[in-house]
């Protein structure tokens, strides 16, 4: 019920009435752009820009690389881009659900740490089969968050508070069951390393999923015009859903053409993609991701409609520590290897920047699950950039760093002016 | 013997710390009745009705539901009641949309999924009864006048066919016409056996739509009238404090009706 869901973006909603005089095409196109103006003005004044900033930053900064080098949006350099994102971005996706609340989770990184030790020790020091030492580390990872939601829920105490004590202990942890292992390398061709080294070389692969996706989102648009027409409610035009589902269909199969150029479709990118869009229905269209939403425009509110507060809070932090895990054994595969330092250097800020360089807010209440990979898309870019253009690495944290700071800039204003807007 | 009155509290108190803000408060509210409740700022009115709606339970007295003794500990044991409030502060969360804000916690599920269009559908007709310029339904509440967020609280409270309505102030930020249509809809709850408790500062509406008034002064009961006979005098100088009779009861109960 967040803005997004309306999938308003596109601006062509019509009543019911306006439907009926769409014999003159022109009077038709008017219309829609119409439709496009009010809901923009719409949103510009309760100060939500949506996808806009991330897309434009996204955009200058593949222009400006490409332009240094040619090799930048080469089919190589975008699928290992689409690769690369993955550990990081499924940390980030958790990040998002604790952000909703207004909350913030440190302990990501420790988490992520922790559950590739966990995994590294039980498989490859103990000899524990692959997917039983996958899933004992992954659930050490919803057991870390669930311990430290519960306190946050229970004493109220800031969850970045909370979570800081984690980062140190799950940190500690990690330490301790590595022992004197030092670094554990993992098997080149077991099932981790399949996670991020695996690709569907059949072209079929990603332009299925492309043909898929493309598909969804006009059966989606469309049924849900055809209920609210049954009823006589304002609904999209049919015009609307096929520049809809036109756009989506560009996205999807241009991002299926440059990845079978190279390899084909990244086995750790659909796995990533697939978890963004099913926690992204959790999120906008379940009882208890209405529930996250509400929980981050106001805990008093919410308990005043009945919601269990304590349940939720909960929860998210468990969604936010699992993820954590997931993300932490994609990392893992990436290099093959666990060390004393998985999970530790800048992996926590790069999560926690690339949630809100994607548009999810600060301040609670206000993003998607997708703000993940696009602010991913665009940190990632730059690294990349960087290192093809042997620009040295001071510049590169510099630049993240005024990307990151100009999207809590918009942030902020986006909160101001919705309040000066409302507030009498 | 009359029915017993629908919601009744006796010797109700409520302390926040050390601070005693209700001291054995009476109140009842018949099926069929607009009851105003009265009183100075900070006279503990918003207090009584967060008592009985479950947002600060009471730590002492007595609540009885139809003559029954019940416990309300949470918001929810009021809401299965079939109690509905609109808070003086709204409790919207603001970055929902209106229908988002209606159906809290009370979501319509379709496959499993929330059912956007049915709730848009019902959030319509609700409003409806409420107003003629129907606000935006998909931006988030925040971005609403005073007036209209107001609106939608009260939309909210009629959601699920409520038996007893608390309206906190629920004019407070309307205007003419709109203040109008809201007691209309008050009137007309009321005809079709709701018991409403009504705080207003607003004598007049008092005087036009109220069957009964409470007055509280300092968290204490300080007098039952029955608006009709009561002059306006009188209620004034029992919520200012000029005259302290307090009666232990409400007077009506002797009444027998
Ligand atoms: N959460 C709280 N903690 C401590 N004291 C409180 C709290 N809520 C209310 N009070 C105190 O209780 C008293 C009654 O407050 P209440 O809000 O019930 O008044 P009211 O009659 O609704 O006033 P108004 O007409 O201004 O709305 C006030 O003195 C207030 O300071
Ligand atoms: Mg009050």
């Amino acid at each position: 019920m967040v803005k997004e869901m309306r999938g308003a973006a596109d601006g062509s909603w019509t009543e019911p009435a306006a439907e009926a005089d769409r014999s003159d095409p022109r009077r038709a196109v008017l219309d829609a752009v119409e439709g496009w103006v009010v809901v923009f003005r719409r949103k510009l004044s309760a100060g939500e820009l949506g996808w806009l900033p991330v897309v434009l930053v996204l955009a200058t900064v593949w222009i400006i690389f490409q332009s240094l080098n040619d090799n930048f949006l080469s089919p190589r350099n975008l699928s290992n881009l689409s690769v690369d994102i993955v550990g990081t971005g499924l940390i980030a996706v958790g990040i998002v659900f604790v952000l909703l609340l207004g909350e913030l989770d440190l302990s990501v990184g420790s988490i992520s740490g922790l559950a590739a030790a966990v995994f590294a020790v039980l498989n490859v020091n103990n000899g524990m089969p692959e997917w039983f030492a996958l899933v004992v580390a992954v659930l050490a990872g919803t057991a870390a968050g669930t311990v430290q939601g519960y306190s946050f829920a229970k004493s109220r105490v800031p969850a970045f508070v909370i979570t800081l004590a984690g980062l140190l202990t799950w940190n500690g942890i990690m330490l301790y069951i590595l022992g004197t292992s030092g670094t554990i390398n993992l098997d080149e061709n077991g099932l981790v390393a399949k996670l991020t080294s695996h690709y569907f070389t059949n072209d079929a692969a990603a332009y299925g999923l492309a043909a898929v996706a493309t598909a969804l989102v006009f059966l989606v648009a469309h049924q849900d015009r055809r209920r609210r027409k049954a009823v006589g409610m304002p609904h999209r035009s049919l015009r609307g859903i096929a520049v809809r589902t036109a756009v989506a269909a560009v996205i999807a199969f241009s991002t299926a053409y440059v990845l079978n150029s190279f390899q084909g479709l990244p086995l750790a990118l659909l796995i990533f993609l697939v978890v963004v869009a099913g926690l992204d229905v959790v999120l906008r269209r379940t009882h208890y991701g209405r529930q996250v939403y509400a929980l981050g425009g106001g805990v008093e509110a919410a308990r005043r409609a009945s919601l269990s507060v304590t349940r939720v809070q909960t929860a998210v932090l468990a969604v936010s520590g699992t993820m954590a895990a997931i993300g932490g054994l994609f990392l893992a595969s990436r290099i093959t290897s666990v060390s004393q330092n998985s999970g530790s250097g800048v992996l926590l800020l790069n999560a926690i920047a690339a949630a809100v360089i994607g548009g999810t807010s600060l301040f609670g209440g206000r993003g998607t699950t997708w703000s993940a990979v696009l602010g991913m898309l665009v940190i990632q870019s730059i690294a990349s950039g960087m290192a093809i253009t042997d620009t040295p690495a001071a510049l590169q944290f510099m630049i993240t760093g005024g990307v990151l700071f100009a999207a809590v800039m918009i942030d902020a204003l986006a909160r101001r002016s919705q309040e000066a807007h409302g507030r009498a | 013997m009359a029915a017993p009155p629908l919601l009744a509290l006796r010797g109700v108190c409520k302390r926040f710390g050390v601070v005693e803000v209700l001291k054995n408060i009476e109140l009842e509210i018949h099926a069929g009745q607009v009851v105003a409740l009265l009183g100075d700022n900070g006279a503990g009115k918003s207090t009584l009705v967060k008592v009985i709606s479950g947002v600060a339970p009471a730590e002492r007295g007595v609540i009885e539901w139809e003559g029954r003794t019940v416990h309300i500990r949470r918001p929810h044991d009021a809401r299965n009641l079939g109690i509905a409030t609109v808070y003086q502060d709204l409790a919207l969360c603001g970055n929902l949309d209106v229908v988002g804000n209606v159906f809290l916690g009370r979501e319509i599920l379709r496959y499993g999924f929330l059912d956007e269009v049915e709730m848009e559908r019902r959030t319509r007709h609700l409003l409806e009864r409420l107003t003629r310029s129907i606000p935006d339904l998909r931006g988030p509440v925040v971005s609403l006048s005073s007036g209209q967020r107001q609106t939608v609280a009260i939309a909210r409270s009629l959601l699920g066919e409520p038996r007893v309505l608390l309206l906190d102030e629920p004019t407070a930020a309307l205007g003419f016409e709109q203040t109008t249509e809201v007691l209309d809809l008050v009137d007309e709850l009321r005809d079709r056996g709701l018991g409403v408790l009504l705080i207003s500062h607003n004598m007049g509406d008092v005087k036009a739509l109220a069957d009964r008034a409470a007055v509280l002064r300092l968290g204490r009961n300080n007098g039952f009238f029955d608006v009709n006979t009561a002059s306006q005098e009188q209620i004034i100088s029992s919520i200012t404090g000029a005259t302290e009779n307090v009666p232990r009861r409400p007077a009506h109960r002797e009444a027998g009706w």
